[in-house]
C-alpha cells in the first residue's frame, strides 16, 4: 500500500491497515503536530511511516538520539501548546522512564501520546516487560487497543483525554496488535490554519511560563504529587463511564459452563482476542469485561461486573497486573469470589497466549472438553525432526562479519585461548554474532550497555575485554559509558565501534552519524572519530573492515593496547536502499576444497555442495572478504560473459 | 471451512513477497465484505529468516490460527511448509513450492536438507488428505519473472474448491497493490499457478 492513503484517505474510507498504520493514521486525525522516537521493532513501522508522510501532514517528526530525548521533545511540545506523540518499543520506555515519571508531575497542555509497543515472546527484544507496570509507576492512563481499528480509534480518544486530565496517555500495545492487519475505517482529519514559517513544514506553539507547575524543585514536587494522584483518581469515574470498557455477553443457555457455575472475564489487549474467540467458538456462555481503559481501574466497574459471579478469569499477557488490581478491589469489598489467572496457575505466567492456550487454561478449572491428542504421527515427528533450523545470520557482504573475523584472527595470532576473551555485545544486527563461527556475544544487558559491561569485566576480570556496538546503539547510550572507561582508568578493554552507517536491525533507519535527518534533510553528522578523540581515547584507528589483513594488525594491537582502545570499522550496510553491489566472486579451478572460506566465515552467499564450494552470485555482494582469507587465492571476481 | 470463515497459514522465506501476497488475500476479502484479522512476523525477515503470516477470514478477533485449524498452509519453501505443519490437520489443503531455499547455516551446523522428492512430498502425501506440490519458481519464471512467485501461489490457492474467494476477486486485489506495468506477467502468474493445481 502507498502511504498516501494515510495523509490523504477521506472519512468512511475503509482500508486494510496493520496497527502501526493505524497509530499513524490516529495521529494524523489527531491533528499531532510534533512527533518523535527511537526506532524499536514492534514500534518500528510507524517511525518508517512518519519519515515519509509528517512533511505532507504539517508534523514536525524526529528520529531522536534516544527514548528519553524523544520524550523529553513530545513533553515540551505539549506544554507548548501543540499536540504531541512519541512512540518505542517496552525496553524504549525504560530508557524514556527517567522523563516521562517527571512528566506527570508536570502535566501537558495539549495532548500527548506515549505508545508503547509490548512484545510478549520476545519476537524481537531482549527480554518480556509490561509497560502497565509503568503506568502505575507513573499514575499515567493506560489505554489498550486489541486491533488496528482501536489503535486508531484510541489514538484520538487518548488525545482528547490527555487534554482533558492534564497528562500524557499511554497506548499500549502489543507485537499482535501493532503487527496485526485488519480492516480500518477512516475518520477526519482536521484542517491546519497555523502560521507555518517559510523553509519549515510545521507549525510552532508557545509557552507559557509557570515555574511551580513545570519545575519540580523540591518544594513544588511536593504540591504536584498530590496534584497528579488527585488527577489520577478523578479519573477512576472516568475509566467507569468510559465506552471504551465495554461488557461482551454470551447467550449462555447449553452451555457446558453453566454445568459449573457462572463466570466471567476481565481482559485487555490482544489477549481478550484469544478470550473472545475460544468462548464464541466453544459457545462457553462467559461474558467479557473488556478494558479499553485499563489505568485507573474503575472499582465500580469491576463490582457491578463480578456481583453475581462464582469465578473470574483473569486473561492478560505478561505481568498480571489486572489480576492484582482485582484481587485487591475484591479484598477491600470482602467479597470471596475465586479468581483464576497467572498467580495460582490457571494462566501461563510467561510468554504471549494463543487460543489454544486460554482454552486449555479456561479448562483447568471449567472441565468442558476431554485434552485433544493432537500429537504427530511417528512419520511426521520425524520429518520435522530431520529439518535443518533457519536462524537469520548477518548477510551477505556484512561489515560486521569481518570485524568478528579479523578480532578473533588476532587473537588467535596473539595466541589469546577463546576462553579469556571476553565479548560485550549490544542491541542490533551484530548480536547475531552470538552464533558459531565467531562466538562473539557472551554478555549483554541492553542498549549501550556493551562499554558499561566492558568497564566491569576489565575491573573484575584479567580477561581481554571486547566491546561491540553499533553506531546508532553508541549514540543512544554508548556515550556516556565511553567517558567511563576512559575517566576510570580501564585496562584491556577494546571497544569496537561498528559504523555501518545506519540503523539497520529496525530497518534501516538514519542516525545523528549521517547527514540526512529523519525526514531526509540535509543534517549535520556527528564524527564518531572527533568524538571519542575528544573523550580522551588515545588509541583510535578507524578501518574498513573488508580489509582483512589491515584489520587484524589493527586488532592485534588494540589488544596489546594497556588501556582502552576504540576501533571504528566503517562500511556501510548492504541493505542500505539504492547501495551497490560490487563484482560477486566465484571459485576458481585452483580451489583445493579446504572449507576456509565456508567455515570461518559463515557467509550465506557461501555453501558446500557436494564436496565443491559454491558462490551464489545473486546474493554475493562482493566485499572480497572470502578471496583475502584464501590460503590459495582461489577466490576472484567472476568474469562477465565475454570478458 | 464452514460458515462463510476460512483461516490461511502462509509461510517461507523472507524477501519471497509473503506479506505482500497475505495483503493482497486480505483486501480481496475485505472487498468481498469479509471480516478479516492478519498477524505479520516479520522476524529478521531480510537477514534470511523464516517469516510466516496467518489469515483469518470471517468472525474472529484474533489474528492467529489455532494449532491443526488451518483450512490451507501455503508454503513458498519445503521445509518452511515442515515448520508450518503444527497449523494443519489430515484435511488441510497443504499446496507448496518444491524449490530449497537451503538456510546457509547449514555448513556450520552440519544439519541436512532432508530430500524433497524422496523425503518431504512422500511423507506429507503419505500424511495428509490434500497435498498439493508444485514447481512455483518454474510457474513463476514462465509469466515472466521469479518475482512473480508469490501470484502463482495465490494462483494456486483460488484454486482450491472451498477457498471463499474467486480468482477474480484475487486479481482485482493484486491490481489495487502491483504497479500497472506488472499486471500482465502477475495474471500470468496467477493463471499458471491456478492451473497446476486444478
Amino acid at each position: 500500500m502507498s502511504y498516501e492513503k494515510l495523509t490523504k484517505g477521506e472519512k468512511g474510507e475503509k482500508l486494510f491497515l496493520l496497527g502501526n498504520e493505524a497509530a499513524v493514521r490516529g495521529a494524523f486525525e489527531s491533528g499531532v503536530k510534533v512527533s518523535a522516537t527511537y526506532p524499536g521493532t514492534p514500534s518500528s513501522e510507524i517511525g518508517n511511516i512518519l519519515s515519509l508522510t509528517a512533511k505532507n501532514a504539517n508534523m514536525y517528526f524526529e528520529f531522536s538520539a534516544n527514548e528519553k530525548t524523544a520524550m523529553e521533545i513530545a513533553a515540551t511540545a505539549a506544554v507548548s501548546n501543540l499536540r504531541s506523540f512519541t512512540f518505542m518499543k517496552h525496553v524504549g520506555m525504560n530508557v524514556a522512564s527517567d522523563s516521562a515519571m517527571t512528566t506527570a508531575y508536570s502535566g501537558v497542555n495539549a495532548g500527548m501520546v506515549i505508545l508503547v509497543a509490548d512484545d510478549p515472546s520476545t519476537f524481537s527484544s531482549q527480554n518480556e516487560q509490561d509497560t502497565r507496570n509503568f503506568a502505575r509507576q507513573s499514575n499515567l492512563p493506560v489505554l489498550e487497543p486489541s486491533n488496528p481499528q482501536e489503535v486508531k480509534d484510541m489514538m484520538v480518544y487518548a488525545y482528547n483525554l490527555s487534554e482533558e486530565i492534564g497528562l500524557p496517555v499511554i497506548v499500549r500495545t502489543t507485537t499482535r496488535v501493532s503487527h496485526m492487519r485488519g480492516p480500518v475505517t477512516l475518520g477526519d482529519i482536521p484542517k491546519s490554519e497555523e502560521d507555518i514559517r517559510d523553509g519549515e513544514y510545521w507549525p510552532r506553539g508557545h509557552f507559557d511560563k509557570n515555574p511551580s507547575q513545570y519545575v519540580p524543585v523540591p518544594a513544588n514536587a511536593l504540591d504536584m504529587h498530590t496534584v497528579l494522584v488527585n488527577k489520577i483518581d478523578s479519573l477512576e469515574k472516568f475509566a467507569f463511564e468510559s465506552e471504551l470498557n465495554k461488557v461482551y455477553h454470551f447467550d449462555n443457555i447449553g452451555t457446558p459452563a453453566k454445568l459449573y457455575g457462572k463466570f466471567g472475564v476481565i481482559s485487555s489487549s490482544s489477549a481478550f482476542n484469544y478470550a473472545y474467540d475460544v468462548i464464541n467458538k466453544d459457545k462457553l456462555g462467559i461474558d467479557i469485561l473488556k478494558l479499553g481503559l485499563s489505568y485507573p481501574v474503575s472499582e465500580d466497574l469491576i463490582l457491578d461486573f463480578v456481583k453475581d459471579l462464582d469465578g473470574i478469569f483473569i486473561v492478560e499477557e505478561v505481568d498480571p497486573i489486572l489480576e492484582i488490581s482485582v484481587l485487591a478491589i475484591l479484598g477491600e469489598n470482602g467479597l470471596d469470589i475465586p479468581v483464576y489467572g497467572k498467580r495460582n496457575g490457571t494462566f501461563p505466567f510467561v510468554h504471549e497466549y494463543s487460543q489454544d492456550i486460554v482454552k486449555e487454561s479456561f479448562n483447568r478449572i471449567l472441565n468442558y472438553y476431554e485434552f485433544e491428542d493432537n500429537e504427530d504421527s511417528p512419520a511426521i515427528k520425524e520429518l520435522k525432526d530431520s529439518i535443518p533450523n533457519r536462524q537469520p545470520t548477518l548477510c551477505a557482504g556484512c561489515p560486521h562479519r569481518s570485524s568478528y573475523y579479523s578480532i578473533g584472527k588476532a587473537a588467535e595470532e596473539l595466541e589469546i585461548p577463546e576462553s579469556e576473551m571476553v565479548f560485550a555485545s549490544d542491541i542490533g544486527c551484530y548480536t547475531l554474532g552470538i552464533s558459531p563461527p565467531y562466538n562473539a556475544a557472551d554478555y549483554l544487558l541492553s542498549m549501550g550497555s556493551s562499554i558499561g559491561d566492558g568497564c566491569g569485566f576489565s575491573k573484575s576480570t584479567n580477561q581481554y575485554v571486547c566491546s561491540f556496538i553499533g553506531d546508532s546503539t553508541f549514540f543512544h547510550s554508548g556515550i556516556a559509558p565511553l567517558i567511563n572507561a576512559v575517566h576510570n582508568n580501564n585496562k584491556n578493554l577494546v571497544v569496537t565501534i561498528l559504523d555501518n552507517r545506519i540503523t539497520a536491525m529496525t530497518g534501516g533507519q538514519p542516525n545523528p552519524g549521517l547527514p540526512v535527518d529523519g525526514v531526509g534533510d540535509e543534517a549535520p553528522a556527528i564524527n564518531i572519530e572527533k568524538l571519542v578523540e575528544a573523550i580522551g581515547v588515545k588509541f583510535i584507528r578507524t578501518t574498513n573492515p573488508h580489509s582483512i589483513r589491515k584489520t587484524i594488525d589493527i586488532y592485534k594491537e588494540a589488544l596489546e593496547y594497556e588501556g582502552v582502545s576504540v576501533v571504528i570499522t566503517q562500511f556501510p550496510c548492504t541493505l542500505i536502499k539504492g547501495i551497490k553491489k560490487r563484482k560477486p566472486m566465484s571459485i576458481q579451478d585452483n580451489c583445493t576444497k579446504c572449507y576456509k572460506c565456508v567455515d570461518e566465515l559463515a557467509c550465506p552467499a557461501i555453501s558446500k555442495i557436494g564436496d565443491d564450494v559454491v558462490i551464489d552470485s545473486n546474493m554475493c555482494f562482493g566485499c572480497v572478504a572470502c578471496a583475502q582469507i584464501c590460503p590459495e587465492k582461489a577466490i576472484k571476481a567472476k568474469k562477465e560473459d565475454g570478458e | 471451512m464452514s460458515n462463510g470463515t476460512y483461516n490461511i497459514y502462509i509461510c517461507g522465506v523472507g524477501g519471497q513477497g509473503i506479506i505482500k501476497t497475505s495483503v493482497v488475500i486480505g483486501e480481496a476479502a475485505m472487498a468481498q465484505g469479509y471480516d478479516v484479522a492478519m498477524s505479520e512476523i516479520h522476524g529478521m525477515s531480510q537477514r534470511g529468516g523464516s517469516v510466516s503470516t496467518e489469515l483469518r477470514i470471517g468472525d474472529y478477533k484474533s489474528s492467529i490460527v489455532e494449532n491443526h485449524k488451518a483450512d490451507m498452509v501455503l508454503g513458498f519453501e519445503p521445509i518452511e511448509v515442515v515448520r508450518g505443519l503444527n497449523k494443519a490437520n489430515y484435511d488441510t489443503k497443504i499446496v507448496f513450492n518444491t524449490i530449497p531455499i537451503v538456510p546457509s547455516t547449514i555448513s556450520q551446523t552440519g544439519e541436512r536438507y532432508p530430500s524433497v522428492e524422496n523425503e518431504i512430498i512422500p511423507t506429507l502425501k503419505q500424511e495428509y488428505n490434500n497435498v498439493h506440490p508444485l514447481n512455483g519458481n518454474q510457474l513463476a519464471e514462465d509469466a515472466g519473472s521469479i518475482l512473480s512467485l508469490n501470484m502463482v501461489l495465490l494462483g494456486a490457492l483460488t484454486a482450491s474448491d472451498d477457498f471463499i474467494l474467486s480468482k477474480n476477486d484475487i486479481i482485482k486485489a493484486m491490481k489495487n497493490n502491483l504497479k500497472p506495468k506488472f499486471h500482465e506477467m502477475n495474471i500470468k502468474a496467477i493463471e499458471n499457478g491456478y492451473n497446476a493445481v486444478k
